[in-house]
Formats: C-alpha cells, structure tokens, sequence
C-alpha cells in the first residue's frame, strides 16, 4: 500500500515498519502542559500520539485543540473524533479546523454512551455513525466535496482510522464489521486491549480469510495493568473488554509492589506474540496514566528507535 | 401506541391546588391500554385527590371523566358539560391530548396528569417497550425488521458499537443489544451477507430535526 497523505504514520506503514502510536486523554481543566508534557515524555518513542475524545463521556479539554497542541510541538497527532457529541455540519467543521493545522490523521468512533460521564442527563447526537464518519473524511479528502455537495477549497488531507473491538459480540460479525468499516474506506485500525490473545488471533485469522490484512493496517491494542485491581476492573466493569481470569489470577498471584513489573512483563510477553500474528501491522500503546511506562515498553519490546521516514 | 406514566401525585396536586372546580380526564385508549390515563385511571386519581383536598382542608370540587381519544374532535362533544364545568382540567391524554384540547378550549386551563413516555408495544401484561421514534423514514426494511433508531442507545444505523456485550447494550445490562438482534435475525433469515451493506447517511429532515410535521391528505 502505497502512502496518500502527508501522514508520518501512514509513511511509516507503508514503508512496512511496525508502527507504534500511543495515546493522551486530556485533563480536565485548560493547562496545555498536561498535554505536552506528557507527549514529551513519549515523543521520540512512538510515531504518533492519538489524543481521546471527551473518552468515558466525562468532559474534557477537546481533543482538537490538544492535537494543535502536539502540532505546534511538531509531534504528529490522531485526531480522535467520536459522533456522539457532534452533528454533521460540527463534524466537517471540526475536520477543517484540524486540516487547517495540518493535522494528518484522523480517527472516527461512536464514542462511550453519555451515561458513563458527567452529564449522563445530556443529549446524544449520533447524527453519523462511526462508519459514516469514515466515509464522509473519505469523501471530503479523495473527492473535495463536503457532504452536502459543495467543493472544499484545499480539502483535508487525513489518513483515516477507526476502532475495531475483536471481543464485543456478536463475535461472528466482528470480522464482517472490519469488512464494512474497509468498505466505507478506513485505511487504519487500532483495537481494543488486547488479553484474551486466543481469540484475538482467531479475528484476525477471519480478517486475512476476508482479505482484510491487504487494505488495512491493524495495529493491535496493547494497555499494562497496573495492579490486580486494574484487571478486575477492567475485566468487570469496561464495556467491550475481554480479560481472561488467568490473566487476573496472574496478576493477583504477586505481592502488590511487583504487580506493576508483572504488568509490564504480560504486555512484553503479548507484544511478543503479536508481532508473530500475521497482518499485525503495528501497536497501540495505550498506557492510561502511566505514560511514562511507554518509553521502557517500547524499547524492551525491541520497537526502538522509531524509523525515520520522509 | 402511546405509552405514558402518571406523574408524582405531588407534582399534580401543585398544578391544581387552589382551584375550585377540577376536571380529572381520562382519554381512553393508547394510555388506557398502558392502565395509566383511562377513563378508570381519572376515576381513580380524582378520588385520591380528593383524600388530599380533604387531609389539607381546600374547598375544592374534583370530578371525573373521560372521553374514547382526546386527538380528535368527535369524542369531545359527550364530554362538553363536565369541561365548560370546570376552572382547570388534569388531562390524562399524552401530550397530543392535552395539547388538542387547549386548541379546542383556548381560555381553559389544562393541565398534564401523565408524562408522555414513548411508542411502543405491549411486551407482556404490564410491560411496554419502545420499539418506534416516528423518524418519518422506516428502516426496517434494511435492519431485519428491528428498529435501531428507537432500541440503540446511540441510533447506529451500522452497529453494533463496540459495547455490546452479551446480547445486551452498555448502558444496561437487562437491556437487549438492537444491533445483536438485527444480526440474529439476519443470519436466522439466511442474510448475514447483507450485514456488510453500508446504511447511507440517514436524512433526519423527516424527524425532529427538520421541525413539526403534518401529513395533509388532500382527498379527505
């Protein structure tokens, strides 16, 4: 596949690297540092930095603005951008706003119910889907029109990704539903955390019979546990997560203060597999507030240094 | 059919409280199947308040009735006496009742007994569920008859969204996945093939979105 855009991840891709992206949520208050310091601390270990959406629906400083942020650092950002919150004059508005900054790539999801945030009275959007949204980026980049028809002087140039969850159910249209999310024109994929490996495989096993590893790039979700609590909670309490109990159990069967070595080493280990999965093309690191773990992960997992492309 | 839910007795004695002559009105169809808005459902509300009329000594007549459907002219005439009667009517109609009859009588006062909830089915006796949001343009066609605009939390047209878990959706765990049952039943269809068909941008112009609607039949 050939680059299409201005995207360093997508260069890095297409020149067949595994490509590493890591992720910042931002804070919940305007300081900016929140935001740069921690993509300072990851910068030269990944090739790219996805900034959440409002994540979990609580209220955020937007992920827009925090992408220029990375911009104006020169560190290349993934807009993430989810239809709950907008409608689709928002939408195409916010992508201008983002192209306008050059911000490259650009990643379209339905985003957690609002039920789970701080206005769980508020109302939803859902104007678009996430599948729509990757057409609409997809229409307003290859044919310079927005929705409504009318050309887009100097249109986005955006290298567009989407979420895929290979443990939600109904399992047997998983691989069907990565289908139409290439079929809508999604270039990129990073998934959900990845614990259960068995079944992750098993996907992916699905989306090569499908002919899916040659349109997409797959970058698989890695997330360390911090502790045995973390686990559990994310076992019980995240929609759409798949946590085996041996890998709770293996967490909760060292002391406390090794459980964060433990974790490291189950997501070194999981690396390790991966990179043997065919059509992996990559990882998503999403150390959710432990970023400082991304550096030692990356270079433990033999990810570093980060390939330089043009 | 409309399903609605009586609201609090406290919320409904403070929007009559201090009139003298109230109007308790059953509108005896939709919200009477639901038991909530019936003509025997007013029968019921106005004799519990009138314990409350007494318990706080207000000088207050409460009445009630009923007619078959408050959204249409033709069942009001039965009822003109009792509502001329009356200086404020608890109306127990849903939303299109209550505001059917302020167009009708535009000095009375009227007064909503019910919220008005959402259109829905007859699941089992006493259980109703939402399966419609009158979005003016049906899908059904396209999503094996199950309606994700009114049974997914997020209205996906390509669903199912990452948090449906089991069957069911995230934000409730009684709470059936629409998208899961769409691929349910399209694979029992034999048509999990047409899973992959991507449902185009959906014009809401025919919904809310686009302002009040009306449907005119020009040979009526």
């Amino acid at each position: 596949m050939n680059a299409k855009t201005p995207s360093k991840l997508e260069k890095v891709l297409a020149a067949g690297h595994l490509a590493v992206t890591s992720e910042c949520g931002p804070p919940r208050g305007s300081n900016p540092k929140v935001i740069t310091n921690k993509a300072e601390m990851i910068r030269e270990y990944v090739d790219a930095i996805n900034i959440t959406d409002n994540q979990t629906s609580v209220t955020r400083l937007c992920s827009l603005a925090a992408c220029i942020q990375l911009k104006l650092l020169g560190v290349e950002a993934v807009l993430q951008m989810v239809t709950r919150d907008r409608n689709r004059i928002a939408l195409q508005s916010d992508i201008l706003g983002a192209a306008s900054f050059d911000i490259y790539n650009i990643l379209c999801l339905t985003g957690d119910h609002q039920s789970f945030g701080d206005c769980p009275k508020g109302q939803n959007v859902h104007d678009l889907d996430s599948i729509q949204l990757i057409q609409t980026i997809r229409h307003m980049r290859d044919n310079g029109q927005f929705i409504g028809g009318d050309d887009i002087e100097r249109p986005p140039q955006m290298f567009v990704g989407a979420a895929a969850n290979p443990f939600a159910d109904p399992f047997k249209i998983r691989a069907l539903r990565l289908a139409k999310k290439v079929k809508a024109g999604v270039e990129f994929i990073q998934t959900q955390c990845i614990y259960n490996l068995d079944r992750f495989e098993k996907w992916m096993e699905m989306a090569r019979d499908l002919g899916l590893t040659e349109k997409v790039y797959i970058l698989a979700g890695i997330t360390p546990f911090k502790s045995a609590g973390m686990a559990k909670y994310m076992k019980n309490r995240v929609p759409g997560m798949d946590v085996p109990d041996e890998v709770v159990s293996r967490m909760a069967g060292v002391p406390k203060e090794k459980q964060p070595d433990e974790g490291i080493q189950i997501c070194l280990e999981s690396i390790d597999r991966l990179k043997k999965v065919p059509g992996v093309a990559g990882f998503h690191i999403m150390a959710i507030e432990w970023e400082d773990k991304v550096p030692e992960i990356v270079e433990r997992a033999g990810l570093y240094p980060r390939p330089e492309v043009s | 059919m409309i399903v609605g839910k009586q609201k609090p007795i406290d919320e409904i004695w403070e929007s009559i409280n201090g009139y003298k002559k109230v109007l308790v009105f059953g509108c005896n169809t939709c919200v009477a199947v639901c038991h909530e808005g019936g003509n025997k459902e007013a029968e019921i509300l106005a004799s519990l308040l009138r314990m409350r009329s007494k318990q706080e000594d207000t000088e207050m007549d409460i009445r009630d009735s009923g007619i078959e459907r408050q959204c249409e002219h033709e069942f009001f005439e039965s009822a003109k006496k009792e509502i001329e009667w009356a200086d404020v009517v608890l109306s127990l109609a849903c939303g299109v009742g209550v505001q059917f009859m302020v167009k009708i009588y535009p000095t009375l006062l009227v007064y909503p007994g019910l919220d008005t909830c959402f259109l829905g089915d007859v699941e089992k006796p006493g259980i109703f569920t939402e399966s419609c949001q009158a979005c003016g343009k049906c899908v059904l066609g396209v999503t094996a008859g199950i309606c994700p605009i009114s049974r997914c939390a997020k209205r996906l047209l390509n669903g199912p969204c990452g948090g449906s878990n089991k069957g069911k959706c995230e934000i409730d765990k009684e709470l059936d996945c629409a998208w899961h049952l769409i691929v349910e039943r399209l694979e029992t269809l034999g048509k999990l093939d047409d899973y992959v068909e991507i449902v185009p941008l959906k014009d809401w112009s025919t919904e809310r979105a686009g302002g009040p609607r009306k449907l005119i039949h020009e040979d009526v």
